[in-house]
This record gives structure tokens, C-alpha cells and sequence, in this order.
């Protein structure tokens, strides 16, 4: 570039820096990145609404005593009732047997992926696990179906065709890879200098992993178990298929149970009308599952904020 | 267990001089390799008891590595190889018999960047005891262990907090308290004043003078005025060789080799 074209170019130019100019491209950009970002907001928001709105409908029918203490949950029959804990029972029956099983296997699994795994065992064995977590949970309810309550039934032979227990299991599948792979990030970013301080003061693997390693993840590690217990709670089809649809108070797993999340399906599948008490009670059910697991992420979400300061 | 007894007195020549004292740990002809590339080729020397000796060189020369595989960390280390002898009262720490957990109890090591557990400064001293079945009192255990790393008086009011509350130069010294709290008969330290501010290193310095009453020392240092204030013998390695191992005083201002005497002199490295 020759120095005459620069001079041209300063005398050519209007220097008056206090002209504001309109960049119309830059705006329309901007414009629709935040659009973008706003949609998810203002869908969180009318969701919310919604709930709220169709609920008051609810309570206004119903007592809320009722409906959070009662032991009968018959909407869509007379003479009906609308007490939810039996549909709350079957959610944290099914929740509480796959946590049962996925916890030890899914922290045991990180265990071993993150401190005992070779380089070379790990890049099959992870991307396995994430392959799992993508599977398509109405895949999961007719697995169940299929073969896991046969299986079951072999053994029990008293076990219902729908029941709470090959419902627990299928469910328990479904999150194990969700603790395992995020209780395994949380092991891996524990500080190599800690296990090597360990290892120098005469500890076995054994030793350094469960007094060392575990401890020191541990947030990270609670985080991963109240995420995939929050998926759950929230899981439908998979349990919708093999668990059924009779809200039961019942204390064992052999039985049929209903969830809060399967009732949804069964009433947004048949012809209720809108407006009625009947069609009021999803939204009631709804908006209580909403709650419960909003409640368990922001507290898994504050577990893993506070693990960020944990080696600093 | 291995017996801290029985270290046989040895004899050897070094510079040129009677190496009088007793031998805690007998470097031999160690070769390390990195996946078949050597980076410590055919070094000797030996390790006197209750003295500090130094291993200085310019950087990659394997003065790491050498002294990570006196205590067997390199096992953690992919494809790490190591041929020669290690003797340690006799016994090689690389026989097939050896536990490598039995020898870390023996030879503590102290690295480069502090490492203190996220735990409590208390729980930080009576870990590696408490987990080798330690039934003694753990609170004496770690006054004495902080007691001997100069760090009592300054934290004996706050031994349930955090040790990631201390600062750079106190982890460090907590983490010599902890390596003491074995009772270890060799003690390996890494460029363990590397990460610190001169007046935490030379707190660091002189805690070393009083240790080696009760603890043989094997320092890496990149520091050679570090080196040549508190050590007894020195090795300078340079390229995985052993240019030349001594008394300090001597290898600092009467070097038998030049490039010891180029390096110790600030002409390279």
C-alpha cells in the first residue's frame, strides 16, 4: 500500500467522530441471537404459567390437604378422589430401586473407568456408556416388557406382567450412565498431585482411590447421583410400559404401581375434555413433579458450584 | 516390612577420596528409560545416611527421574523402565520380591508444587500413618510431625481447618510434616522450594539442617546456590550422565570436570 493512497484517503474522510451511524447488520444479528436466546426463557415462563394457572383451577375444587395427604388417587371415576400420594409412592418406589441399583454400579463403574481402566479400555468402555444414554427410553419399557419382567418372572413366578420392580431395574439402566460418566469427569479432575502424594506415603490403589481420590470428588460425585435420581423421577414411557397403571400404595415391588409422569400419559392419551377437574388434575400432578425436580437440580447444581473451589 | 537395620557400612572412592560414610542407598549403574529412550544412562553413586545429598543439572537431564525411582513413583508412569540396582540396606527396591508400597513407607517424598489432601491440617498428618495401622496417640503424632517441620507454632490453634487455608510456604512444610509423620528413613525431595517465595524457602532451607540428624535427604534442585548451602554431596547430571558426584564444597569450587565447572559457574543451564 503506497503512503499518497493513506493521504487521500485522511483527506477524503469526514472527520466528525461525533456522527453516529446506525450499523443495521450488526443490529439484526445481535437482534436475533438474543431472540434466540430468549425463546427457552419465555417458554420456561409460560410453562410456569400454565401450570400455575390450571392448578389454582384445581385447588380450588379440591383441598390441598387432600390432595397432598390423601391415600386414594381416583380422578376419573366417581366417586372420585383425588388424594396424589399413591402416584407419589409409585414414583419414589420405582426411584428409590433404581437408585438402589444404579448408584454402586454407576460409582463403581466411574471407579474403575477414571483410577483402574487403561487409556485403552476407557475409549471403548465410556463412549459404551454414553451410547446407553442416548438410547430412547420407550426403547428401555419394552425391553422391560420383553425381557426383563420374563426374566423376572422366571424366577418370581408371582410377579405381576406390570410391576414396580422390572420398572425399578429398566430405570435404573437408564441412569447408570448419567452417574457414571459425570461421577467419573469428577474423579478425573481430582488433582493427579493428591493421588501421587498419597501413593508416596505408602497407600495401595485401594487406599488412595476410597480415602483419596473419592472423598476429594465427592461433590461432584453427589451432583451426579441427584441428576440422574432427578431423571428418575421425571422418566415416563419406560415406566409407563413396565410398571403399568394402577396407583398403589403398595410396599413391594411385585405389584403394578402407577408414577406421577405415567398418570400424565394415561390422561393425555384417552379423550378427557378440557377445562375439567379431571383435565385440571395433570396440570395439579404436573406442576408438584415440577417442583420436586427443580428442587433436586438447583440443589445438584449448587453441590457442583461449590466442587469448582474444592482443590484451589 | 523391611528392616531400617542392617545397612552394611560401604566403602567407596569418590573424587578420588575414601567415601567414609555409611551408605543408606546405593545407586548402581540405574539406567531409566521413557519408552525405550534413556533418560538417565549408567548413573552411580551412592547416598550417605543422615546427610543431605543434591542431584543439580539443567532441565531434562533426569535428575527427576532418578530420584522418582528411588521410591518407585516411576511405576505410575507409562512405560517407564529401569535397569541396575537400587540398594537400599541391601535389598534392590526393584527385586521381584520387593513391594513398592512397603519401600514408599520407607522413603517418603516431598514434590514440587505442594499437594496437601483437601482435608483438615490435623487428618493431612495422621492419613499415611492411620492407613498403615498406625495405634499410637495420632494427636502426639502430629504435634511431633509439625514440631519438626517448623509449622506448630503457627498453626497448633487451627489444626481442624482446611489445609488448602495455609499459604504457599505452609503447605509446603505441611506436607514435609506429613512425610515425616512415617518416620521415614530416606526422605526424596523434588524442587520442593521451586513453587516458593525466598523467605518460605529459606525457612525450608534451614528445616532441612535440623532434619538430617534423624532423616537422610535426597534433594533435585534447579537452585545450584540452594544446593551449595545445604548439602553434603552433590551429583550434577547433564543429558540422563553423571558428570560428577562429590562433596560440595568441593564440586562447587573444585570441580575435577569441566562441565561441571561451566555449569556451576553459570556458563549454561
Amino acid at each position: 500500500m503506497s503512503s499518497s493512497k493513506s493521504v487521500d484517503m485522511q483527506q477524503m474522510r469526514d472527520i466528525d467522530i461525533t456522527k453516529k451511524k446506525v450499523r443495521w447488520g450488526e443490529w439484526m444479528i445481535e437482534s436475533s441471537l438474543a431472540l434466540c436466546a430468549t425463546i427457552s426463557v419465555v417458554t420456561t415462563a409460560v410453562i410456569i404459567f400454565i401450570l400455575a394457572k390450571e392448578s389454582m383451577g384445581f385447588f380450588q375444587v379440591v383441598v390441598p390437604a387432600d390432595f397432598f395427604f390423601g391415600t386414594s388417587w381416583v380422578p376419573l371415576l366417581e366417586p372420585s378422589s383425588y388424594g396424589v400420594l399413591p402416584l407419589l409412592w409409585g414414583t419414589l418406589l420405582i426411584t428409590f430401586g433404581a437408585a438402589l441399583f444404579a448408584i454402586p454400579t454407576g460409582l463403581a463403574s466411574a471407579i474403575y473407568l477414571s483410577e483402574y481402566a487403561s487409556p485403552r479400555t476407557r475409549s471403548i468402555v465410556k463412549p459404551v456408556l454414553e451410547v446407553l444414554a442416548g438410547i430412547p427410553t420407550v426403547v428401555y419399557g419394552y425391553f422391560a416388557l420383553t425381557f426383563v419382567t420374563p426374566l423376572l418372572r422366571m424366577l418370581m413366578p408371582e410377579l405381576q406382567v406390570f410391576n414396580a420392580l422390572s420398572g425399578a431395574i429398566v430405570v435404573g439402566i437408564m441412569i447408570l450412565p448419567t452417574i457414571a460418566t459425570l461421577s467419573d469427569n469428577a474423579l478425573r479432575a481430582v488433582p493427579d498431585s493428591l493421588r501421587q502424594g498419597a501413593y508416596a506415603l505408602g497407600a495401595t490403589s485401594y487406599e488412595v482411590t476410597t480415602r483419596v481420590v473419592v472423598p476429594a470428588g465427592l461433590s461432584g460425585v453427589m451432583a451426579s447421583f441427584l441428576l440422574a435420581i432427578s431423571r428418575a423421577i421425571g422418566e415416563t414411557m419406560a415406566v409407563t410400559l413396565a410398571a403399568g397403571a394402577t396407583p398403589n400404595l403398595s410396599f413391594t415391588f411385585l405389584e403394578s404401581i402407577q408414577t406421577m409422569t405415567a398418570y400424565i400419559v394415561q390422561v393425555s392419551m384417552g379423550d378427557t375434555p378440557a377445562g375439567g377437574i379431571a383435565y385440571q388434575t395433570l396440570f395439579a400432578v404436573a406442576a408438584f413433579l415440577f417442583v420436586i425436580t427443580l428442587i433436586l437440580n438447583i440443589v445438584s447444581q449448587w453441590i457442583l458450584s461449590k466442587f469448582r473451589e474444592e482443590y484451589e | 516390612m523391611m528392616t531400617n537395620q542392617n545397612c552394611a557400612q560401604n566403602l567407596e572412592l569418590v573424587s578420588g577420596q575414601l567415601f567414609t560414610d555409611e551408605v543408606i542407598l546405593d545407586i548402581d549403574d540405574v539406567t531409566i528409560s521413557y519408552s525405550g529412550n534413556p533418560a538417565v544412562k549408567s548413573v552411580s553413586f551412592p547416598i550417605a545416611k543422615n546427610k543431605i545429598t543434591s542431584i543439580i543439572g539443567p532441565s531434562g537431564c533426569g535428575k527427576s527421574t532418578l530420584l522418582r525411582s528411588i521410591n518407585r513413583m516411576n511405576d505410575f508412569v507409562e512405560g517407564v523402565t529401569v535397569q541396575g540396582q537400587l540398594s537400599y540396606c541391601g535389598h534392590d527396591v526393584y527385586s521381584s520380591e520387593i513391594d513398592p508400597v512397603e519401600v514408599r513407607r520407607n522413603i517418603g517424598m516431598v514434590f514440587q508444587k505442594p499437594n496437601p489432601f483437601p482435608k483438615t491440617i490435623y487428618k493431612n498428618i495422621s492419613w499415611g500413618p492411620v492407613i498403615n495401622g498406625y495405634k499410637g496417640s495420632t494427636d502426639e503424632l502430629v504435634e511431633k510431625s509439625l514440631r519438626q517441620a517448623a509449622l506448630w507454632e503457627e498453626v497448633k490453634d487451627r489444626l481442624h481447618e482446611s489445609a488448602l487455608s495455609l499459604s504457599g510456604g505452609q503447605q509446603q512444610r505441611l506436607c514435609i510434616a506429613r512425610a515425616l509423620a512415617m518416620e521415614p528413613d530416606i526422605l526424596l525431595m523434588d524442587e520442593p522450594c521451586s513453587a516458593l517465595d525466598p523467605i518460605s524457602t529459606s525457612h525450608i532451607e534451614d528445616l532441612l539442617f535440623e532434619l538430617k540428624a534423624r532423616y537422610t535427604i535426597v534433594i533435585v534442585t534447579h537452585n545450584m546456590q540452594q544446593a551449595a548451602r545445604i548439602s553434603d554431596y552433590t551429583a550434577f547430571l547433564e543429558m540422563g550422565d553423571l558428570i560428577e558426584f562429590g562433596v560440595t564444597d568441593q564440586l562447587f569450587t573444585r570441580p575435577s570436570q569441566r562441565r561441571t565447572e561451566e555449569y556451576v559457574t553459570g556458563r549454561f543451564g
